[in-house]
């Protein structure tokens, strides 16, 4: 029984930081249309930035602040010059802007690659391995504490999106561009805009996970592959959806890892997804009709 | 008959390529190009033709490499058993997923055979005592001599683009476009939209598994990382059909030159001519230049991709009137 919710314990934590991964994906897929294969790698990005500030001696949480806006300046830089300007000329496949990204996540990767080699970094706290208990299950502090900023930032995203204007605004690019656009919506501003969210929200992912996961360029591949499982099985463009898709993601690889086999894990997403495009086309959307 | 000339002067030129040109190094970048021909051809007409991005070609590419793999490996039977059977193999694999994904609207087949490729990869990782596992799979190459090999390969590029000139000229080619263009359209037409996403993903995946078990053949060694390498062969196919011209015959074989070409020039730092430099001046800095260049070659491919992209969404065969606009508005200018 302990072994059973020890795992539980670890799976839903995790889902708490994959479901901030993939809110930013939804988010970008649902107004945009587009995938981006360059999620990880902008989550990368942050990781080594909160790399750079913890040598600097600044703690995780704190260059969470630095991460997040620098992260959303790069997502609005990358819309508005590179996205964007994609879809003003004719072309056969409407792929484009997702082989666009693919390129964008290469350059991000070897660029940082050049920097810092493929060196193993990490950024080490002392609450990095430490652990508290509840009975007998052990709950690792750092991740703990991800999962809460991790929640919070989630029910922020959700509040920003319903109640506000910009909000709005993304919500109804999203439904119908045209006639957002009709209704007076600025629809080139708001896809910079919510593609800078996104950025910045898988950068506060990237920041709460580098304290306890390795920094190396190529870690941004098997996120970016995350993000998209989490974000098919929560339906594209729901946020709710993201983060039960995100917890199921995380207890999913927890439970094989502990019954199946440690190297099962990284199919295991691959499963779920051909699973949810069987069962459930639409994802959990379809469900919670949210 | 002068649109036929030039394909038929570069086959010539192709075919007796390897008589003239006596250096294996040259010979083996014509191999690689003429099997990326084979691929590229491929991704193009389930891409460029029929709208259906897949952005998993390795993962046909390696179920081909492997099958022909294997069969050496278990049953001690040629390698070249695979040029027959590694392209059915890479039909197999893809059809379920083409099944289940073609059904839906969007992105979804293009996750898929991401996901696809991702599962094969670690499956063949995992799987040690069918496939090798990390270890790979090592044959004895038939040949010592590269143009067997680099006929081979001519032949099956020739082929692949016969056959897939043939079928985008024929009823299904058209269907294709159609489905491309407006699926709705196609349907309400009585187009069979599903059917033919599978033909043409069928079609597709068996040149490119074709080319998997080549690849087997002439290189002796594959492991998965290798053969179901997301950048080396999944965006590779996707930038050869890009560059060439998407949703053009003789794209995929430009594009294919290109790349190559590129690529290779990148990895060698420039054909060896920071090499050179650095050995010619001797200085130090540009030794370490050369080094750091040939150590950013991925970097290199992408911002090419991203160039390219930008500046010719269509391809170079799709935007060759765009190119030759820029080059005799220069002339003007001159």
């Amino acid at each position: 029984m302990d072994v059973f919710l020890q795992t539980l314990v670890a799976g839903v934590l995790k889902g708490g930081l994959y479901a901030l991964i993939g809110i930013g994906m939804t988010l970008i897929m649902g107004v945009m249309g587009i995938i981006n294969l360059a999620h990880g790698q902008l989550m990368m990005v942050a990781m080594y930035i909160t790399y750079i500030l913890h040598v600097a001696g600044v703690d995780p949480y704190i260059s969470l602040f630095v991460a997040m806006p620098a992260l959303f300046l790069l997502g609005c830089v990358i819309q508005r010059y590179l996205l964007n300007p994609l879809l003003k000329v004719e072309t056969i496949l409407p792929e484009n802007q997702v082989l666009m990204t693919v390129g964008i996540g290469m350059v991000l990767t070897e660029v940082v690659r050049f920097i810092f080699k493929s060196d193993y970094k990490s950024v080490s706290t002392d609450y990095s391995n430490a652990t508290f208990f509840l009975g007998n299950i052990s709950f690792s502090v750092a991740l703990t504490i991800s999962f809460l900023i991790a929640i919070a930032f989630t029910v922020a995203m959700f509040f920003f999106l319903i109640k506000t204007d910009i909000g709005r605004s993304i919500r109804a690019t999203a439904q119908d561009k045209d006639a957002a656009v009709l209704m007076g919506v600025n629809t080139g501003r708001i896809t910079i805009v919510t593609f800078g969210l996104g950025s910045a929200l898988v950068a506060a992912a990237g920041s709460l996970l580098a304290p306890v996961f390795y920094v190396f360029p190529d870690i941004g591949g098997p996120f970016t592959a995350r993000a998209f499982i989490i974000t098919i099985l929560g339906g594209l463009g729901s946020t709710v959806g993201a983060i039960f898709g995100g917890v199921t993601l995380g207890l999913a690889e927890s439970f094989g890892a502990t019954y199946i086999s440690m190297d099962y894990e990284n199919i295991i997403g691959m499963t779920i997804f051909v699973l949810v495009l069987l069962f459930l086309p639409g994802g959990f959307k379809r469900l919670t009709k949210v | 008959m002068k649109k036929n000339l030039v394909p038929l002067i570069v086959l010539a030129v192709l075919a007796v390529f390897p008589l003239v040109v006596e250096d294996n190094y040259y010979r083996h970048l014509m191999i690689m190009f003429l099997m990326w021909v084979v691929i590229g051809s491929a991704w193009n007409l389930i891409a460029g033709y029929t709208g259906q991005v897949s952005f998993g070609d390795a993962a046909f590419f390696g179920s081909g490499a492997y099958a022909a793999g294997l069969l050496s490996h278990h049953l001690q039977l040629s390698a070249w058993w695979g040029l027959a059977i590694g392209g059915f193999v890479a039909v197999a694999v893809g059809m379920p997923f083409g099944w289940i994904c073609f059904r839906m609207r969007g992105a979804y087949f293009a996750l898929a055979t991401l996901a696809l490729n991702e599962v094969l990869r670690h499956s063949a990782a995992i799987a040690e005592g069918f496939t090798g596992g990390m270890v790979g799979i090592l044959i004895m190459p038939t040949f010592v001599s590269k143009i067997p090999y680099y006929y081979v390969a001519l032949a099956l590029a020739v082929a692949s683009m016969l056959s897939i000139q043939w079928i985008v000229h024929s009823k299904p080619g058209y269907y294709f476009v159609s489905i491309r263009e407006d699926q709705d359209a196609a349907e309400s037409l009585g187009i069979d939209t599903h059917f033919y996403k599978m033909l043409s993903l069928a079609v597709a995946a068996f040149w490119t598994g074709v080319a998997g078990s080549l690849y087997m053949n002439y290189m002796g060694f594959i492991d998965p990382d290798v053969v179901f390498s997301l950048h080396d062969i999944s965006i590779m196919a996707i930038l050869v059909g890009i560059v060439g011209g998407v949703g053009t015959v003789y794209g995929p074989a430009v594009g294919a030159f290109i790349m190559v070409t590129v690529q290779e020039f990148f990895r060698s730092g420039f054909f060896g001519l920071f090499d050179f430099l650095g050995r010619a001046t001797g200085s130090a800095a540009v030794e370490s230049m050369a080094k750091t260049i040939t150590g950013a070659h991925v970097l290199g491919f992408g911002i090419l991709v991203v160039v390219v992209i930008l500046v010719l969404p269509n391809g170079i065969v799709g935007d060759w009137p765009k190119i030759r606009n820029v080059f005799a508005r220069n002339k003007i200018a001159a």
